[in-house]
């Protein structure tokens, strides 16, 4: 668990002083992802930086597990939290394998230790440690030397894991791609990460929480449905966007619609869903097909029962205001009635 | 390294420069053995041995306190803390190096008399420019980020220098000691005018008296220092610099 209090850092500037971080107090839990989100010069990355104390606070305090960072030697305190950084920053003299090794060789792990400890990296990252391991940076896709970057942060297998845009420098596809297998992970690692993007889609997908900032303050902190639903005020809706429902569509999956009303024998002719499938998915059916209602059907072929529209509707009723977004919640709310 | 693919392993180079090496150098003995040469600068045999030895040390002696002060004066100019005053000091070095080596040679004459000592002092300073210059521009052009990666997966200042800046810093490093000992060698002979001994005294003389023997049994052997210097120091640059971040070693 992290917990900020207070957390501010002053700059001097020569048009005096600035607080590039302004009072900020939020708690992660352990095993969340926080993403903290906002437009350039916000603070996120300042206020991520400090975690690790790359950047001294100026006053408030970090707790990571109940224990104040400020009395560590910032030293040890970054060897047991992973980094990851846009830029990627793998250390283009060593290998593959020495780069993942940095931290494990900083705690004086055996030799051998570090090399198995890299191979099982390198496979949980879908890459070969064989064809691998004794590549240098240099010989590495952009996506690669991605998966090697968070590999290299886990290495040591610190419960916290902090990621400056990890994925930023990565093209629109591979960047799916690699946030698909990081959430795949995350599943199992249940790592405390902290996650710097400005990205509000990217937040959505990889959120359990999100903190949105603006000049330096907390704007909002709350989960990604409940901040799509219920913006906590004109700059938050407005870096959330108009589609903003759309957006909260992606997070709700037809299994959590249950009960689903029981099947017709005239549904065979609608489209089908899976029991994962998402809301986006749903609305886009509906759109595309014409219809009202979707079969819900999962992998095996057995019929879960039918997707209507005012069960989405209904469900987006839920955690927010509901229709707040003009178009798909009133199209969504006016089939409902 | 256990592994090594094939993409990887050390490409073969051509071994067409030696061939052309060695046929000049042939024809260049041919050459001076025909016109009797050859014979004039045996004459000089003892001497050659002697003045080598001399030369060797007057090359190894500032050659290697300049790769030793120089690398270190570097470092120290690329810590974050020296930024202030960095620039002015390479500004410095920069003035220093556009005066001539014979003038240096001259000015630490007028300081330190004649001998030994003052030459290599001024072959010191000589070679130690360069070594600054590319140490410190090789140190400031390290990217940040990997800095700022190093830093933040907990490596000690010590550290991030030694395992992080420097090996990537180690190419333009080596490229400095590189041009400063072909200007270290190549200056060498000149020591003979301020009495610091060396192939230059069979060079100089030889001029003077126009006794071409001589005059060959002097440069003939440092030119071959020079080139066998700098093939020396390529070679380390080539073995000792991490493949990663070696152009020369990746095809």
């Amino acid at each position: 668990m992290i917990r900020l209090e207070h957390l501010t850092k002053v700059h001097a500037t020569p048009q005096g002083p600035v607080a590039s971080v302004d009072d900020v107090s939020f708690e992660v839990g352990a095993g969340e992802t926080c993403v903290l989100l906002g437009p350039s010069g916000c603070g996120k990355t300042t206020t991520l930086r400090m975690i690790n104390r790359l950047v001294a606070p100026t006053s408030g305090r970090i707790l990571i597990d109940g224990r104040d960072t400020g009395g560590v030697d910032p030293v040890e305190l970054r060897r047991g939290i992973g980094y990851v950084i846009q830029q990627i920053g793998l250390f283009p003299n060593m290998t593959v394998a020495e780069n993942i090794g940095v931290v494990p060789r900083l705690l004086r792990w055996e030799p051998a230790r570090i090399r198995r400890r890299a191979e099982e990296l390198l496979g949980m990252m879908a890459l070969d440690p064989a064809r691998f391991l004794d590549r240098y940076p240099g010989e590495l896709s952009g996506g690669q030397a991605q998966r090697v970057g968070v590999a290299r942060a886990l290495a040591a297998d610190p419960p916290v894991l902090l990621m400056d845009e990890p994925f930023g420098a990565v093209d629109p596809v591979n960047r799916e791609v690699i946030q698909d297998e990081f959430l795949r992970m995350q599943k199992s690692l249940r790592k405390t990460v902290l996650f710097v993007s400005h990205d509000i889609d990217e937040a959505v997908k990889m959120a359990d929480r999100v903190a949105i900032f603006r000049a330096g303050r907390l704007e909002q902190y709350a989960a990604p449905d409940e901040l799509l639903a219920r913006p906590a005020n004109d700059f938050v809706a407005g870096f959330v966007g108009t589609d903003r429902t759309l957006k909260r569509l992606r997070r709700i999956h037809v299994d959590e619609l249950a009960p689903l009303p029981a099947a017709q024998p005239e549904d065979e002719r609608l489209p089908r869903v899976l029991p994962r499938d998402d809301l986006r998915r749903v609305a886009s059916l509906f759109l595309e097909h014409g219809v009202d209602a979707l079969v819900c059907v999962d992998a095996d072929g057995r019929t879960h029962g039918r997707v209507t529209r005012d069960a989405v509707a209904r469900r987006l009723a839920q955690a927010g205001a509901g229709g707040s977004d003009p178009a798909i919640g009133a199209a969504l709310e006016a089939a409902a009635r | 390294m256990p592994f090594r693919s094939a993409s990887t392993a050390v490409p073969q180079r051509s071994p067409m420069p030696f061939l052309v090496l060695g046929a000049i150098a042939l024809g260049v003995i041919w050459l001076l053995v025909a016109t009797g040469t050859w014979t004039d600068m045996m004459r000089y045999r003892k001497d050659i041995g002697y003045l080598v030895r001399q030369h060797l040390v007057l090359v190894g002696v500032s050659g290697g306190a300049a790769i030793v002060t120089g690398v270190l004066l570097g470092i120290v100019l690329a810590r974050p803390w020296m930024r202030r005053y960095a620039e002015p000091t390479i500004q410095v070095v920069n003035m220093a190096t556009s005066i001539p080596t014979l003038g240096k040679l001259a000015l630490m004459m007028s300081l330190l008399g004649i001998g030994a000592l003052p030459a290599i002092v001024g072959l010191w300073i000589a070679t130690l420019l360069p070594i600054v210059r590319n140490t410190y521009a090789g140190l400031r052009a390290v990217p940040g980020h990997l800095v700022d990666a190093a830093q933040g997966m907990g490596m000690s200042p010590g550290a991030v220098l030694r395992r992080v800046e420097l090996p990537n810093a180690l190419f333009v490093i080596f490229a400095g000691v590189r041009t400063a000992m072909a200007v270290n060698v190549g200056t060498a002979p000149i020591a003979f005018l301020i009495g610091g001994g060396g192939l230059g005294e069979l060079i100089f003389t030889g001029i003077d008296l126009q006794e071409y023997g001589m005059m060959l049994a002097g440069a003939i052997p440092t030119a071959l220092l020079a080139v066998a210097v700098d093939f020396a120091f390529g070679q380390a640059q080539y073995w000792l610099v991490p493949r990663g971040v070696n152009p020369l070693r990746n095809s």
